[in-house]
């Protein structure tokens, strides 16, 4: 077992708790935003996809890495966005003034 | 190990993105919070892409900058253009997207790995793991949205052995899986696992009848975040772990309350053939006996309503179909003016998505007090004079909790049979996502209102000024 094994576990325990925790408090009214922005959340694959992409040096990395920074891409700006529209919505109502 | 200058400022950069993150997802746990909430989840995410680019491995940016910049503007022009009516189809496309970049990162870090040494142990299981998992997100989540935008048929579709053949495939996923970690693989390997997860996922979606979505939707959410942590633990990098498992978490918790909400265990939504089932045992025995449905007219309705001092409104996924939202906030208006107390009773998996009849009322301007929850209202239909159901069916019938034979008995329903009177606004005498003939219609207390639901509601409202 490697070190950095033991700390990857440590993190995803504490990930699932924290993560628990947070979205258990979200009301059902928002659930659908919920769900549309962690949608844009893990579009922060793209990442991945900048360093395969970024560190391509075969043909099949390039097409592949390619390809995955085009979804990611899509993921992450049209996830926000939509999200944010969505949110807009609910914040209009007068009752937030409360 | 002591990192340099520049790798410890990605590093910080990091905590700071999941800070972001996690102080972002808090947010969204009201209402008026919630678009502060989503910006600053953003900031995390483009924070952590931005310093991305400072990883040393990244050698060439030009081929980069033109796929963040394709993959963005479809991204947000398909964002801006889309109709809150088509946001479960949105939604499961965006998760797909997701899905389908980790799975091509995974399957990628590998390939370019192994052109240096054979990868085994621990980095090729979660090389296998975000490979299948984001695959079968990505063909799953293109399934469903065919299927919401009816590209496809959303009646269940099914073949001889299809539960045997999908676990064959999931043994196949594994089996090569193991050879992979262990060794024994061969160059196509890692191929081969990647197009049978994506066969796969296909597969078990399309099964999967339109009533089930809000459940396949959450679910396809948490695989695809699992699939990112992996990815995340294939690359090294915590930040996309962390992201990814609270993703996963979200998923996971909206699936359960899905679940729960129509009494179903995963298994049975994913492998029990719900729609085919049912069909069989509603059709011949519920004929069986003559009923009769007893129609009203928009006038009628008008002046039952106008004289209500309590009317609940039971919006359903006909609603969505019929855009009919903006009509029947006009409608709830008409009836406020007159001093009617109106509110919108919500089930859970009222609609193809979790929440969905939330944002479609939030874009027609009601106001988020009025939409109840269903456990808050369910005790309120005995004093309710006038309830008003607008293209819902299963999640108002009373077989599912009177009639222990029904294939839906046991889910919570909301009990508007309770009520006073009930006006059932629906196209036709079809039945419902579950196939199964619904109670409700033939009770001595129910009226049906046919036609389409944004009509019926304009001409409720018409209607309701003259009275």
């Amino acid at each position: 077992m490697t070190r950095e094994l033991v700390l990857s576990v440590y993190v995803i325990i504490l990930a699932i708790f924290t993560g628990y925790e947070v979205i258990s408090r979200v009301p059902s009214i928002l659930h659908t935003p919920l769900m549309s922005a962690t949608n844009a959340i893990h579009g922060i694959v793209l990442l991945g996809a900048m360093i395969v992409l970024g560190a391509a040096d075969t043909p099949v990395l390039h097409v592949l890495g390619f390809i995955a920074v085009v979804l990611g891409a899509a993921n992450v700006f049209g996830g926000f966005v939509v999200t944010d529209r969505m949110l807009e919505m609910f914040k209009k109502k007068p009752e937030e003034r409360k | 190990m002591i990192l340099d200058t520049r790798a410890s400022i990605i590093a910080v950069a990091y905590i700071v993105a999941a800070v972001l993150l996690i102080v972002g997802l808090r947010k969204l746990s009201s209402p008026a919070t919630a678009r502060g909430g989503n910006m600053l989840a953003a900031a995390g995410v483009f924070l952590a892409l931005a310093i991305t680019l400072l990883d040393r491995e990244i050698v060439s940016y030009w081929e980069l900058a033109l796929g963040i910049i394709i993959g963005g503007a479809i991204g947000i022009v398909a964002a801006r253009r889309v109709q809150m009516t088509a946001m479960p189809q949105m939604v499961v496309l965006l998760n797909g997207l997701g899905g389908g970049t980790a799975a091509l990162d995974s399957l990628s870090e590998y390939l370019r790995l192994s052109l240096v040494a054979p990868v085994r142990g621990g980095e090729a299981v979660s090389v296998v793991l975000g490979t299948a998992i984001g695959s079968v997100s990505f063909t799953g989540s293109v399934v469903a949205f065919a299927k919401l935008q009816e590209l496809l048929s959303s009646k269940p579709f099914q073949f001889p052995l299809q539960r045997a053949f999908n676990a064959l495939l999931v043994v196949v996923i594994l089996a090569l899986g193991v050879t992979m970690v262990m060794g024994g693989d061969t160059a196509s390997t890692p191929w081969i696992v990647f197009a049978v997860a994506l066969a796969l996922g296909a597969l078990l979606v399309l099964p999967i009848g339109g009533g089930d979505m809000p459940v396949v939707i959450a679910t396809l959410n948490a695989l695809t975040g699992i699939a990112a942590a992996f990815t995340g633990l294939v690359l090294h990098n915590q930040i996309l772990v962390v992201a990814g498992i609270l993703v996963g978490a979200s998923g996971t918790l909206l699936t359960l309350l899905m679940g729960k909400a129509m009494n179903r265990s995963l298994g049975n939504v994913f492998f029990g053939g719900f729609g085919a089932a049912t069909a069989a045992a509603g059709g011949p025995a519920g004929s069986a006996v003559a009923k009769t449905v007893r129609q009203t007219s928009a006038e009628d309705t008008a002046i039952a309503l106008a004289y209500a001092r309590k009317v609940v409104i039971v919006p359903g996924y006909g609603l969505a179909v019929a855009e009919g939202q903006h009509a029947v906030r006009e409608l709830a208006q008409e009836l406020e003016k007159r001093g009617v107390d109106v509110k919108f009773a919500i089930h859970p998996v009222a609609g193809r998505m979790p929440g969905h009849m939330n944002v479609l009322l939030a874009e027609a301007n009601i106001p988020y007090d009025e939409l109840v929850e269903m456990d808050q209202i369910n005790g309120d239909f005995d004093s309710t004079d006038v309830v008003l159901v607008v293209g819902a069916n299963d999640v108002v019938n009373p077989a599912a909790r009177e009639d222990p034979t029904s294939p839906i008995y046991g889910m919570p329903i909301l009990d508007v049979d309770k009520a006073r009177n009930v006006i059932v606004l629906k196209r036709s005498m079809g039945t419902g996502f579950a196939g199964i003939d619904n109670a409700l219609f033939y009770r001595d207390r129910t009226r049906m209102l046919f036609g389409d639901a944004k009509k019926s509601l304009t001409s409720l409202v018409e209607a309701l000024k003259a009275v």
